[in-house]
């Protein structure tokens, strides 16, 4: 039994081995990262992280360091928490999506300090593997006891079936497309309706409203077939010096005229 | 199984997990900010065959720059705002080779990034097997049949990330058409209004001085 469980020890160090190769990237110590899965539901993800500390006084990231955790929390396409779980500086995490969507994994640190005085940096080693790549093989050789034929056939039944679940989540998602687009159709073929209706609408209203306002001004001859009095009058009247450039009889017209005037204005 | 068996089992475990380490297939979905630089290394054993895959998924005009350096610095591949490239090469030397996406021309549309790093060849299925026998049809068969499926997952991918784009503008085409038909409605009645509105008000101070000009 011993020599199963030293191996199984030596296995899962050079698990973690193996993740050194992986992905990095540097993050600030307070900052979040998140990365988008967009997966088809009842599928697996497993995310591998390392995570290394930026020293200052050798000037290089320290292999390992205590107490340095990072949180990882991972919503579904709801933007409901499914995973919120704070690991060591070396995590694993697992979860499986129930609903088809864009998932989001964020990471960040665990670090207590301010955004404006925390300056370290952190290197993070990540590996995301989804759906029919989570499979170990030579784990699920040796544990059904699968020949390699047998082994390469499972491998493939695997890849179909991801396939399938895909092509599933790609039917769901173009009907959602659909609708988006139809439903774009139709508020422009009403506001267009709409519209029209309510242009025409206010000119009327404008108009009729304008008229009614000047008539009750007597700005404006409207009735017809009764007799007005409030027609507009444009008198000029000639600077004395001019009069005796007139001929007589434009004299004596003129001369009424303040009387007509007169009368005028009292109605 | 005896004990010795299940050792033996446990040692080509072992030695997959090993293997596994010096193979790598990255994809990753992340968001990437206005006037943001996001990159990433990787450490490359030198001869092994290296594929940078990248495509914007939603932002802006669907462009991003891209720059893949080695270990020395040497460009090996720059591209300014382009929406989907694929780029192959063999690493020549040892050492950490890394890779930016660039969105510092955009000054306020966030771009969503997928990009597919793939290091080397896929680990095989069983680490103990001996290359040197050839493998039977069977076998065969079931590796080109399993190469067909891995490029019929990498087209369904990019059919994806095309969906998700012409998706996500859809989306926000109907939310604009929303708002502006609400928008447009209410500029219509209070502009109509406010003419009117403003029309009698010119005519309500003047009305006895209209009715004659005098000089």
């Amino acid at each position: 039994m011993t020599p199963v469980v030293s191996f199984t020890g030596f296995l899962v160090a050079f698990a973690w081995l193996s993740l050194s190769n992986a992905l990095y990237f540097h993050i600030g110590e307070t900052e979040k990262k998140c990365f988008i899965e967009e997966i088809p539901d009842e599928t697996m993800v497993i995310g591998k992280y390392k995570t290394q500390l930026w020293d200052k006084q050798t000037a290089s990231f320290l292999p390992s360091t205590p107490g340095l955790g990072m949180h990882v929390e991972i919503k579904d396409p709801d933007t409901k928490i499914i995973l919120s779980r704070q690991y060591g500086s070396e995590g694993r995490f697992t979860f499986t999506s129930h609903t088809p969507g864009e998932h989001q994994i964020c990471l960040h640190s665990n670090s207590t300090k301010m955004a404006l005085f925390a300056g370290g940096k952190l290197r993070v080693h990540l590996d995301i593997q989804v759906g029919e790549h989570t499979n170990n093989y030579p784990e699920i050789a040796a544990k059904d006891k699968l020949t390699e034929l047998q082994l390469r056939v499972r491998q493939l039944l695997d890849q179909v079936e991801q396939i399938q679940k895909e092509q599933n989540y790609q039917r769901y998602r173009e009907e959602r497309f659909r609708m988006t687009s139809e439903s774009t159709n139709q508020r422009v073929l009403w506001w267009s309706i709409a519209q029209t209706l309510i242009l025409m609408v206010t000119g009327i209203w404008q108009m009729r409203h304008l008229k009614s306002f000047f008539e009750a001004k007597k700005l404006v001859g409207y009735m017809r077939g009764e007799r007005t009095t409030t027609t507009t009058f444009l008198v000029i009247f000639p600077p004395p010096e001019l009069l005796s450039e007139l001929p007589l009889m434009e004299t004596r017209l003129l001369s009424k005229l303040p009387l007509m005037e007169t009368r005028l204005a009292s109605i | 199984m005896t004990d010795s068996r299940r050792v033996g089992m446990w040692v080509q475990v072992l030695l997959a997990q090993l293997l596994c380490g010096w193979v790598l297939a990255s994809e990753l979905t992340f968001e990437l900010p206005d006037n943001a630089k996001q990159c990433f290394y990787e450490d490359i054993i030198i001869g092994t065959k290296c594929t940078l895959e990248f495509q914007v998924v939603t932002g802006g005009h669907y462009d991003v720059d891209c720059r893949l350096e080695d270990p020395d610095g040497t460009v090996l591949y720059k591209e300014m705002k382009k929406q989907y490239d694929s780029f192959t090469f063999t690493a020549a030397k040892n050492g950490t080779y890394k890779f930016c996406f660039s969105n510092e021309f955009s000054t306020f549309t966030h771009k969503t990034v997928y990009f597919d790093f793939q290091v080397g060849d896929d680990p095989p299925l069983f680490p103990n097997e001996n290359r040197v026998s050839a493998l039977t049809q069977m076998e065969s068969a079931c590796v080109s049949i399993h190469e067909a499926l891995k490029s019929v997952i990498d087209y369904q991918t990019h059919l994806r990330l095309r969906e998700a784009q012409g998706r996500s503008r859809a989306e926000d085409l109907n939310t604009r058409v929303a708002f502006w038909s609400i928008g447009e409605a209410i500029i219509l009645l209070v502009v109509s209004i406010s003419q009117v509105v403003l029309l009698r008000s010119f005519f309500s101070d003047r009305k006895t001085t209209t009715t004659r000009v005098g000089s």
